[in-house]
């Protein structure tokens, strides 16, 4: 459905990205993750034919953003960052203008309003005037915005910034809702969204592609760095010696310690938890706990965009 | 074309939805109303002391001319308060599209920048014909205490007409290129003064640009239509004048989107 190949965009002298190159199926929910100044605006104005691309190429719905940008645009739906609400219309007007401007046919305006407003949560606020509107509802106005020529790809960023938490729940339901029947792209820096909602993520960071699976096979590929959590009975340094035997160990820490009770944390490379278990009760130190632990989303987050830490 | 008349509905919207609108429409209506009053106290009293003086001096009466000496003053006078009110029209046509962020809506949907632009523009000539309606009123008024001649009212309406489509095309154009609307007004108002007065200038140029300079002083082709003279030849120069106002804004609209 939607096909982006080597986009780079420059502002001057810089690349707000730099050949970004990823895929999306029809039907999918993609994560288009990474820190602030990422360049996931910068990719998300080039997909909606908002601005070109200094170089590269994109294809969506079978259409070229070089040759055919009217064609995408029809079958977009896009809510940019701050939503792009006109205050001093009512919300009836706002939605009644963009669905004349996005080409819905006359007769079919009152429903496609009615049920983008029915998906967005506006019903009771319908007739207010958008700038008297609360910052959550003003977001649901934009998706309704978004939503109104029933698009083939959505594309939202950071759609749930500004709501409160059951409003984000709504959303994310919502959101995982379209998938199937549109192809959406979200962005965002909340991880557990990118968990709960969406099929495949594709970090940037910097303006590259530094990764793109779906959440589990990117929480699987990181496996490399095993995590172990260890509860010994043990005093002082004692543990130290026993960890410096095995060259596996990347780092440990001492995390907690409760009535000569210690707990670490110890990363390792490969799952060595029966060895260690076997060295810490051939040493006479009492065991009491030993259990891997998953990376969570957010630290794999952190390991790719975190310069030193990039595998 | 269903798309150019969403636009220049969503404009009228905003006209009336905020107090800009009024405030321009009520200043309008209150200057061009006072100085309707002193053009007409003027001329009232120049024929009666013409009458006092005949009467006097047992001479005949002077020919007193409304269409001259009042209503053609009074669209000069016009011509010259829409020169200051219109950029507050046209200042935020395009500059608080680009501060809201509302850009991203308009460029991201299946609109051209034909449609945008052109429903902005005549969005702006609408309302400054909206503006115009009290001074047809004031006009009017002549015509029921009086018999002016008609037609070179008609011909001095569609000169103002004229007159305000160049001037909202320039501070379109002008709109276009800052987010900020009181650039956007003090640029509009700069433009549309100095394309008054550049004729002006043309006294103290060479013979060949003089005549250029006089050319292209928006004010210079307003005259005839003031005095009643409908010349193809003006209406050429101000339809030339909007398509040039609208095609720069187009091009701006267009350039600041490869750039961004």
């Amino acid at each position: 459905m939607i096909q982006v190949n080597a986009l780079t965009k420059y502002y001057g002298e810089k690349a707000a990205i730099d050949g970004v190159t990823f895929q999306v199926q029809k039907g999918e929910v993609l994560g288009l993750l990474g820190p602030n100044g990422a360049g996931k605006t910068t990719t998300m104005r080039i997909l909606t034919c908002y601005m070109p691309p200094t170089s590269g190429d994109a294809t969506i719905a079978g259409f070229n953003i070089w040759d055919e940008p009217m064609e995408i645009k029809r079958r977009l739906g896009y809510l940019p960052e701050n939503p792009p609400l006109y205050t001093d219309l009512r919300v009836s007007e706002y939605l009644e203008f963009v669905a004349k401007i996005k080409e819905v046919p006359k007769d079919r305006i009152p429903s496609a309003i009615s049920s983008a407003v029915e998906k967005a949560g506006l019903t009771d606020v319908v007739n207010k005037v958008i700038g008297h509107l609360s910052k959550g509802y003003k977001q649901r106005v934009g998706l309704a915005q978004a939503l109104l020529n029933d698009p083939d790809v959505l594309i939202l960023d950071e759609p749930t910034v500004g709501l409160d938490p059951r409003q984000i729940i709504e959303i994310r339901e919502l959101i995982k809702a379209l998938g199937g029947e549109h192809t959406v792209i979200l962005s965002t820096h909340i991880l557990p969204e990118v968990e709960m909602t969406c099929g495949r993520v594709v970090i940037i960071n910097e303006g590259k592609v530094v990764a793109q699976d779906t959440p589990d096979g990117l929480t699987q590929r990181l496996k490399g760095t095993e995590r172990i959590i260890l509860e010994v009975k043990a005093d002082g340094q004692q543990m130290e010696p026993i960890f410096s035997r095995f060259p596996q160990i990347t780092r440990f820490q001492l995390e907690d310690s409760k009535n000569g009770v210690q707990k670490y944390v110890v990363e390792t490379t490969e799952d060595i938890r029966n060895e260690l278990a076997k060295a810490v009760v051939q040493n006479n130190i009492d065991l009491f706990e030993l259990h891997s632990e998953s990376l969570s989303l957010e630290e794999i987050f952190l390991h790719l965009t975190t310069k030193e830490e990039v595998a | 074309m269903r798309k150019t008349l969403a636009i220049f509905e969503k404009e009228m919207r905003h006209f009336f939805y905020s107090p800009i609108a009024y405030i321009v429409i009520a200043l309008f209506a209150v200057i061009t109303g006072v100085f309707f009053y002193l053009y007409l106290s003027s001329f009232v009293q120049a024929m009666i002391m013409d009458m006092i003086r005949s009467q006097q001096f047992r001479a005949t009466p002077q020919k007193f001319n409304v269409n001259l000496q009042l209503i053609r003053p009074y669209f000069w006078n016009l011509a010259l308060i829409s020169l200051f009110v219109l950029p507050l029209v046209t200042m935020r046509l395009y500059s608080e599209e680009k501060k809201n962020g509302t850009v991203e809506l308009l460029y991201t949907s299946p609109l051209t920048i034909t449609n945008i632009v052109l429903g902005k523009f005549l969005a702006g000539l609408f309302f400054y014909i909206i503006m115009l309606i009290p001074t047809m009123l004031f006009m009017g008024l002549l015509f029921v205490y009086g018999n002016p001649e008609f037609l070179p009212v008609v011909s001095g309406y569609l000169g103002l007409i004229l007159l305000g489509g160049a001037f909202i095309a320039g501070g379109l154009f002008i709109s276009s290129l800052t987010e900020n609307q009181i650039i956007a007004a003090i640029g509009g108002f700069g433009l549309a003064l100095l394309l008054w007065v550049i004729g002006w200038a043309a006294n103290f140029a060479g013979p060949g640009m003089a005549s250029v300079l006089n050319y292209l002083s928006v004010i210079n082709h307003f005259e005839d239509f003031a005095q009643g003279v409908i010349d193809t030849q003006h209406i050429a120069f101000y339809l030339l004048f909007m398509t040039l106002g609208v095609y720069l804004t187009m091009r701006s609209v267009e350039s600041i989107k490869w750039r961004a």
